[in-house]
């Protein structure tokens, strides 16, 4: 028999062991998640190569402007004269006039460099994220105009909004230190 | 213009036809000959770090001080200051995010995806608040979360919820960590933070059925004390197990209760107890008997709940984006609706076989299986508990407030006329232990 002792109930017994686990959990989910490494920070961003420009970008964003905006990397731009990232396939003429331009908000500015050569740049205070520019270079041009989650803007939400809309699944979380999936030139 | 069209049309149909072919590069990048140069494109990086570790410092600043406030100083005051700056610094500052309510659904998913760690930063939110609340109680609820304090600074005209209608809208909390832990955990999606409904006030901007919920749960919240926090809080449910074993506790008197009953009413959230009378040795036996009822139907509603939700599996997965797609594509192959949708034109142009997709969907909806089935031995296993925590009678001689249920807001402490002698007298408080 054990000895009696005023002290030790079987139910003071039972919450200290029990007490006991509970730090120990929170210690082993704490040990666990630092063993795994990896003591980044994750950000959300979009892969390029899966984003369709389906336009919820713009709207779905939990900031007004959305966080999202075009991309333009010029290693890969063709420079084209007609550029169905900038014209609307319909316009009445080529020219530089707001209707004739794909973009709904006028954000990509169109520059002459040599003949027949055209410089295309995003202006990022006008862009919305809407990504009609995107599809239509992505349909008629190299596809160097893609959309990305800017990190000059984003709040990173635990769980991105646009991330749940998306229908293509092109937003994943990726290490903070590598916060861009930019398309390369040698890409197939 | 006329030439221009000409070309643009000639283009459009040449590349129409090559779309699939011609990923990239139909028009190789020109070389200059004036001295032009590329732009860079810019890549603004994430403002992180010192923002995030000074916000888990202030946690935990915020909750030694909220311990400190609830148990030695017992000031309602105070631990209300502290409550409008922590809904200013975690919610209108910080946004609403990271949060320790979300964070579960990281620790989900830290735990059963094994390209995902959890950042250090989401880690201290998760575990902060359960180490002090194994020491102080849940101070937590009552100063620190901003989900709780938008709650707490709206409640005008509390009014009492039945015990029953308390403890059955309670079992909606275990069944949202459950279902929250189960879709983040399988990387679906995190409901958590999809429904946090006051997250948009924090942001100032939002889905809007999310802000109406919001909205509706602040309306009810002027006569129903935090119904978030006690009827759908998933992190709130896991301090309530932790803080019945913690090692100091609120008391509503600074001493010794004289069972005045003055207190009886003063709780908005319910969380006071009254002592109990001695068992009538009469229903003793009767139950007796209920108790050994229970602890037989406890394993059964472990294994019915079990059973239900492999049942529901199907219905869980589809949360899932990939079985959504795959459901979508599968019909529309089958011819069973027309049309198409973005995402199964997205996943056409990837030029994935269908057959890929489905194993896919399946090894998913797999997982669902045993996962649909671990959440609803849960949510029979809490049941259970609570139908046998009801059978079992306490004994109770003072007024206390209830461990589990109690925020640590410090309201009732001004109603215990022990608590003014003591204020008069400038005595300090005797901080409870277990």
């Amino acid at each position: 028999m054990p000895e009696h002792n005023d002290n030790v109930t079987r139910r003071r017994l039972l919450r200290d062991g029990l007490w006991g686990a509970c730090l120990a959990g929170i210690g082993g989910v704490a040990g666990f998640a630092v063993a795994k490494g990896r003591k980044n920070d994750w950000v959300w961003q979009i892969d390029p190569y899966k984003c369709i420009a389906c336009g919820n970008c713009a709207t779905y964003c939990v900031l007004e402007e959305s966080a999202v905006k075009c991309t333009h990397v010029h290693a890969i731009c063709g420079y084209c004269e007609i550029c169905f990232g900038f014209f609307d396939p319909e316009s009445v003429t080529l020219d530089e006039g707001a209707e004739n331009q794909m973009c709904p908000t006028g954000a990509i500015v169109r520059k002459y460099i040599e003949d027949p050569y055209y410089e295309y740049t995003i202006d990022e205070s006008l862009c919305n994220g809407c990504g009609k520019c995107v599809k239509g270079c992505n349909a008629f041009g190299n596809g160097s105009l893609f959309l990305q989650v800017r990190h000059d803007r984003c709040v990173n939400c635990n769980q991105c909004a646009i991330a749940a809309a998306c229908p293509s699944q092109a937003f994943k979380r990726v290490p903070a230190d590598h916060p861009y999936i930019l398309k390369t030139v040698d890409h197939a | 213009m006329a030439r221009w069209r000409y070309i643009l049309i000639t283009l459009v149909c040449l590349f129409a036809l090559n779309v699939a072919s011609l990923a990239q590069e139909r028009f190789p990048p020109p070389e200059f000959e004036t001295d032009y140069v590329r732009p860079t494109t810019t890549m603004p990086q994430p403002e992180q770090d010192i923002w995030e570790y000074v916000a888990a410092g202030v946690l935990i600043g915020a909750l030694l001080l909220a311990a400190h406030l609830a148990l030695k100083r017992r000031s309602r005051k105070a631990i209300f200051a502290l409550m409008l700056f922590s809904l200013v610094a975690f919610g209108f500052i910080r946004k609403g995010c990271v949060c320790t309510v979300g964070s579960v659904q990281n620790v989900a998913l830290t735990a059963f995806d094994p390209a995902y760690a959890i950042p250090i930063v989401v880690l201290i939110f998760f575990a902060a608040p359960l180490v002090v609340t194994l020491f102080f109680g849940r101070v937590f609820c009552g100063a620190v979360c901003p989900l709780g304090a938008i709650q707490d600074a709206v409640l005008i005209h509390p009014v009492r919820v039945p015990n029953w209608l308390e403890s059955s809208l309670r079992l909606l909390a275990y069944v949202y960590l459950g279902a929250g832990v189960l879709f983040a955990a399988l990387g679906a999606a995190f409901i958590i933070c999809q429904y946090d409904p006051f997250v948009g006030f924090f942001r100032l901007g939002g889905n809007w059925n999310i802000l109406v919920l919001g909205a509706c749960l602040l309306l009810i919240g002027l006569f129903v004390g935090r119904p978030y926090c006690r009827f759908l809080c998933p992190y709130g449910v896991i301090l309530r197990q932790f803080s019945r074993l913690s090692k100091w506790r609120v008391t509503i008197t600074p001493n010794d209760c004289i069972k005045c009953r003055l207190c009886e009413d003063a709780c908005p959230f319910g969380a006071i107890r009254a002592p109990t009378e001695p068992w009538p040795g009469k229903e003793y036996k009767i139950a007796k008997v209920r108790l050994a009822f229970l602890l037989l139907l406890f394993p059964m509603l472990v294994a019915g709940g079990a059973w239900g939700g492999y049942l529901l599996r199907d219905s869980f997965a589809r949360m899932h984006p990939q079985v959504r797609l795959a459901e979508r594509v599968h019909l529309e192959e089958s011819g069973e609706v027309e049309g198409t949708t973005d995402a199964s034109d997205a996943f056409r142009t990837t030029g994935r076989p269908s057959r890929e997709l489905y194993d896919e969907a399946a090894q998913i909806g797999r997982r669902f299986a045993i996962g649909g089935a671990i959440f609803g031995g849960f949510v029979g296993f809490i049941i259970g508990g609570k139908l046998l925590a009801l059978a079992v009678r306490r004994r109770r001689s003072d007024y206390e407030a209830d461990r589990a249920s109690c925020f640590a807001c410090g309201r009732c402490y001004e109603y215990c006329p022990k608590e003014h002698e003591r204020l008069k007298l400038g005595e300090k408080a005797v901080v409870a232990r277990t």
